[in-house]
């Protein structure tokens, strides 16, 4: 049993080791008889070179490309010598030879060695047609692929049959469309009649991007009354639809930054906008949050290598606990002796902002402190026309998330009845034996808490430095205040909402004067509806 | 009831306004007379507050007609513009500057020019001294007009409100619940300064208190879920079974 | 009737503060120029330059209090109306330089031959003139806060809000007079002035005078505010801050009130950052930062708001505090700083000159009340003797 399996083992290693060195041999031979034909390249007249061009496409083996395109392009080169034909690298005085069918390098040459091969214009067509037919008619679907898309960029009336020809016989759905455009382009500057150009165009037009506009651009330059109107038509087409990509991407940064907005902001949503304190030092939550990040990726850089993609899991519990609780201390500690002053709670917190940055300053220093991206944070992707950095998009991930956990906790929980409860009113809320006191410290802590872990993802793009926080103070007020306060839905849609309108500002304002419009225009929008977008109407308000 | 709107004093007709859905007011309709005392009852979130928002400016209807003198839209007017017009409002808490003196508070409710400059460059004349002391008396606080407003009791506070609104010297005075929180004795007292008032000016009373519009003995309306339930003496209201159903039953 | 308005201004406390700020106002350059450096009393110019800033901050911080004090607007936004006025004086003494500046143009400042300009923009044209400079101090901050104001009080922006917006308002403002093309110096700001009014600026006399002008400032501001306060208009502003639907109801149209408290704080805002910048020799966009604005706040809160010697005297303690502070413990000023924030609104709600106040009317009630006790006493005793 065993050593007939061995046996078998054996031979069918035997075969495909047969069969490996059939084909290897093969190859060197037709290897050795393309050398030769390229040799004779080198001899000769005109005439007789196009004959010999002709005869290396009737090969068609891509591997005669890249001679041929330098023969196209006058650099290959004849060694009187030997008659040998090479491609050449220039190396110092003398060049390099490198062979023409492998690539690889074969000594070098002082220039006196060498003989240019000579070009005129009707080799260089047989040369181009050769090439084309070559690649274009390849059995191998990516190098027609290749062929086609070269054909699109150097569009030229001379290849036109040929990808004509090669469009009839193509059946790939991934090659056919290319060679339908590189017909196209080519028709473009043949001397077809209109009817047939007019066609072209909206091929053309019809696959947009830079290719495409430069070559309606060009076309447009030499193009007759007949056509132009149609090649106008066709460019502002595929400008808007450029513009069209443009504003996508602007609509993804500005959800970017909506999202930083969202996450700096929905603590606020809660302290500010459900409890009505105005707590100024909400900016320093969130720089604690994003010390905190620093502390956790230190340790795990010292201590524990190999869990660094996990800093962030690891930090964003430790930042909520850090910032609820300071944020604890804080209310019970000061903002609780001035309920139903507002003007002094904004004072005192602006205070304690002050103290919490000197302590953090004190402690890790003043300058930016460096936080790193875990491995799933860093790198990009392109999608369509866009480009989408990772780190963004866990940051939109995260902020929707935390947004949708609030309100969950809000509306879905015991503790968020009780919120709601001892905010709407405050002393039937005690009448019904909810302690009061301690819903306010925990909604506090709460808020605190969300800015903490705003804190651990704001960490990743931006500087982690005492003055961290506050750069957000101001935009986070400002979307609370716009979206309406004591409304969680009017902080989502005002973060987004001034995320994107910042970032279609700013190509036409430049980003300092964006950011200022915006700031006005939220002034302005106060002015109008001075509780926000989604205001509660009514008495109750009032009170 | 077009007919009457020239000789009426205020004017009501169909005034609707909802805030979030909730509808405050419902084609709410109803006429006062020149030097009439009326009271206006009424279940909670009948409207009554609303109302008085309505007429003063503060809320703006989202339909319905309401004029003052005849021919004055009231609707188009903000607070201040409404107060000067002559129209006066206590509020349901007594609403008075606590940081200021019972005399100040009275000096500065006088029916002066009241720009900016005006107060700015405002001397006391022995006219507005007699006037602030007559209203003094009338309310029964001289003794106590050096005093800052924030020390007197609650009655007293009510009755500092006011005589502040007669310092404005409206035609129409809206007062809202006068004697909430007040003794037996002050209620009394209360119902005698209202219908002192009301000799030389219209007055309208919103009130809980049954026996104390009973000690007025004016004409009565019932609001009920933002419309007039019903209009008459309150020995008339008070046996209509819808008022019995919707407010006094309860 | 403006006799009257002044009359009625003054009463014990603002004359003796009045005449303690005059009096600065002749000693302090005194002491200064006319004893020699050895003498025991002599004041050194740096100390009068000091002084002078304080004196403009106590501008400032009074300016903050007839809204927030008296009407109950906390502004955060006043450092805004400061920096502006102090641009305003900045603009003219930058003129002043002419052709002494480094690039030695003799129309364009430094900073605009150094961002290739050709030519001085409209906004700039008139500020070498002294009366122009002067005019624009208190006109530009008074617009801002006229335009500001009126849409804010129109559509009932109150409290918290207004705050919010006022703060935002100075931010929008940072960030724009950091802008190279605002022309006005960007990050670097104006500064390097050589001449005021033709005496040069580093010159022991000119800050003498300078120190003065402040007093002066301040003194008149004394007196205007103390005269607002106590008209009619006054109370009324008091009334708004109290019970603002109140005062509606009695038929004032209150944004106006507010509006007029407003641009007037605004433009003696400004006076003061005119007067500063002289005397600090630079004005830059870091003036216009909001937490300038929330510092003022504390300096009125200290001193006492809704009084008018309160915020002089906060801004002086304050701003001394400070001085000597971040010289010997410069780490901790801040600490300082947020703590006073955090005391002062817990324990000194009505800040050391209210604290005072109350602390007199108590005694004055117990008194008096004492007083009665004694009356009644007798007068209760007398009935019982008749019997």
């Amino acid at each position: 049993m065993l050593t007939r399996l061995a046996y078998r083992s054996l031979q069918s290693l035997l075969v495909t080791l047969c069969l490996l060195i059939t084909v290897f041999a093969t190859d060197l031979r037709a290897q050795e008889d393309l050398r030769t034909m390229i040799d004779a390249l080198g001899e000769g007249s005109f005439a007789k070179t196009i004959e010999q061009v002709e005869a290396l496409a009737r090969t068609g083996d891509p591997k005669i490309v890249p001679a041929l395109e330098a023969l196209a392009a006058g650099d290959l080169y004849l060694r009187k010598s030997d008659r040998q034909v090479f491609l050449t690298k220039p190396a110092g005085g003398s060049l390099t030879l490198v062979d023409p069918l492998t690539g690889a390098e074969a000594g070098t040459e002082s220039a006196g060695a060498l003989t240019k091969i000579r070009v005129n214009n009707s080799l260089r067509r047989a040369v181009r047609s050769a090439l084309g037919g070559l690649t274009l008619m390849s059995p191998d679907a990516g190098v027609r692929l290749q062929a086609a898309q070269t054909m699109l960029r150097t569009p030229s009336a001379d290849a036109l049959e040929q990808v004509e020809a090669a469009l009839a016989a193509e059946t790939d759905a991934r090659v056919k469309p290319v060679l339908e455009r590189a017909r196209a382009a080519a028709l473009l500057v043949s001397d077809r009649p209109d009817d047939e150009k007019k066609a072209a165009v909206a091929v053309i037009a019809d696959a947009g991007g830079q290719d495409a506009l430069s070559l309606l651009s060009a076309a447009l330059s030499s193009a007759d009354d007949n056509l132009r109107p149609e090649l106008e038509a066709a460019i502002s087409s595929i400008k808007e639809r450029q513009a069209l990509w443009s504003a996508g991407q602007n609509v993804w940064y500005g959800l970017s930054l909506g999202s930083v907005l969202l996450l700096a902001a929905i603590g606020l949503a809660i302290t500010f906008g459900v409890m009505g304190i105005i707590n100024m030092a909400h900016g320093e939550m969130v720089m604690l949050g994003a010390y905190t990040t620093f502390v956790v990726q230190e340790v795990i850089r010292t201590s524990f290598p190999g869990l660094f993609d996990w800093s962030l899991a690891i930090a964003l519990p430790l930042a909520f606990l850090v910032t609820g609780v300071v944020g604890l201390a804080i209310e019970r500690g000061v903002i609780r002796f001035l309920y139903g002053r507002p003007l002094e709670t904004l004072l005192a917190t602006w205070g304690i902002s002050l103290i919490l940055q000197q302590a953090v300053r004190t402690i890790f220093g003043p300058t930016n402190r460096e936080v790193g991206n875990p491995s799933w944070m860093s790198g990009a992707f392109e999608l369509g026309g866009l480009t989408i950095t990772w780190n963004r998009l866990w940051i939109i991930v995260f902020s929707l998330a935390v947004f949708t956990a609030l309100l969950f906790l809000l509306k879905k929980t015991p503790m968020g009845l009780q919120m709601r409860a001892v905010t709407q009113n405050r002393r039937m809320a005690s009448s019904m034996g909810i302690r009061t006191p301690w819903v306010d410290a925990l909604t506090f802590a709460l808020g605190s808490g969300i800015a903490g872990i705003a804190g651990v993802a704001l960490s990743q793009i931006d500087n982690v430095s005492p003055n961290l926080g506050q750069g957000y103070i101001i935009d986070s007020f400002m979307v609370v205040v716009f979206g309406g306060v004591g409304n969680l839905w009017g902080t989502l849609v005002g973060a987004f909402a001034l995320g994107i309108l910042n970032k279609f500002l700013e190509p036409y304002a430049g980003a300092v004067l964006g950011k200022i419009l915006v700031l006005v225009l939220i002034i302005l929008f106060i002015q109008k509806r001075p509780r926000g977008l989604f205001a509660l109407k009514g008495r109750a308000v009032e009170a | 009831m077009n007919e009457k709107k020239p000789t009426s004093l205020l004017y009501l007709d169909g005034v609707s306004v909802s805030f979030d859905g909730f509808k405050a007011l419902n084609s709410l309709s109803f006429v006062i007379e020149p030097g009439e005392l009326r009271a206006i009852i009424g279940p909670n979130g009948a409207g009554k507050t609303t109302m008085m928002d309505i007429i003063t400016g503060k809320t703006r209807p989202d339909s319905g007609e309401v004029f003052f003198k005849g021919d004055i839209d009231l609707t188009r007017r903000d607070e201040a513009e409404i107060a000067q017009l002559g129209i006066g409002r206590k509020f349901q808490k007594p609403t008075v500057f606590e940081s200021h003196t019972v005399w100040d508070n009275l000096e500065l409710s006088l029916n002066r020019k009241r720009g900016v400059f005006a107060t700015l460059f405002y001397r006391m004349t022995a006219e507005d001294n007699a006037r602030i002391e007559e209203i003094l008396s009338t309310v029964r606080l001289s003794n106590r007009k050096n005093d800052l407003a924030a020390s007197l009791s609650h009655g007293q506070k009510q009755w500092l409100e006011i005589g502040m609104l007669l310092a404005q010297e409206p035609e129409l005075l809206l007062v809202d619940e006068p004697v909430a929180g007040m003794t037996d004795a002050e209620t009394a007292e209360t119902a005698v300064l209202l219908k002192e008032i009301a000799k030389t000016r219209s007055v309208v009373v919103v009130e809980h208190d049954i026996g104390f519009i009973r000690e007025l003995g004016v004409k009565v309306t019932c609001l009920a879920e933002g419309s007039v339930l019903a209009e008459g003496s309150i020995d008339f209201v008070s046996a209509d079974q819808k008022v019995i159903e919707n407010y006094l039953g309860r | 009737m403006i006799t009257s308005f002044l009359l009625k201004s003054f009463d014990r406390t603002i004359v003796i503060a009045v005449a303690i700020i005059l009096g600065l106002a002749l000693i302090v350059p005194a002491l200064n120029l006319l004893t020699s450096p050895e003498h025991p009393l002599h004041v050194p110019t740096y100390l009068v330059s000091l002084f002078g800033k304080y004196l403009t901050y106590a501008l400032l911080a009074l300016a903050l209090d007839l809204v927030w004090g008296f009407c109950g607007i906390l502004s955060l936004g006043h450092a805004a109306f400061f920096a502006l006025g102090g641009y305003a004086m900045g603009m003219y003494l930058m003129r002043q330089i002419g052709a002494r500046g480094s690039y030695g143009n003799p129309l364009l400042p430094d900073f605009m031959v150094f961002l290739n300009w050709k030519e001085l923009p409209w906004f700039w044209y008139g500020f070498d003139m002294f009366w122009f400079a002067a005019l624009m101090v208190v006109l530009v901050p008074g617009l801002l806060a006229f335009v500001f104001g009126w849409f804010a009080f129109r559509s009932r922006v109150n409290g918290v809000y207004l705050s919010i917006i006022t703060q935002a308002m100075t931010f929008a403002l940072l960030l724009a007079f950091f802008r190279n093309d605002m022309g006005f110096g960007g990050n670097n700001g104006l500064t390097d002035f050589k001449d005021i009014l033709g005496f040069n600026i580093q010159a022991d006399g000119t800050r003498a005078a300078l120190f003065a002008a402040s007093a002066v400032a301040l003194a008149a501001s004394l007196i205007l505010t103390s005269g607002m306060v106590r008209s009619k208009y006054g109370k009324i502003l008091v009334g708004v801050r109290d019970a603002e639907s109140r005062t509606r109801f009695l038929g004032y149209r209150v944004e106006h009130f507010k509006l007029f408290a407003f641009t007037v704080s605004a433009m003696m805002a400004g006076v003061a950052g005119a007067l500063y910048v002289p005397q600090v020799g630079i004005i830059n966009p870091g003036e216009f930062d909001p937490a300038n604005s929330i510092e003022v706040v504390i300096w009125t809160a200290v001193g006492g708001r809704g009084t008018l010697i309160g915020p002089i005297i906060g801004a002086v303690l304050v701003n001394g505090g400070k001085s000597v502070f971040t010289a010997a413990f410069p780490e901790f000023w801040l600490f300082a700083l947020g703590g006073l924030f955090v005391l002062v609104t817990l324990f000194l709600p009505k800040g050391i000159v209210g604290t005072v106040q109350a602390w007199r009317a108590k005694r004055k009630d117990y008194r008096k009340a004492a007083a009665d006790e004694a009356a009644r006493g007798q007068s209760v005793a007398k009935p019982v003797a008749a019997e």
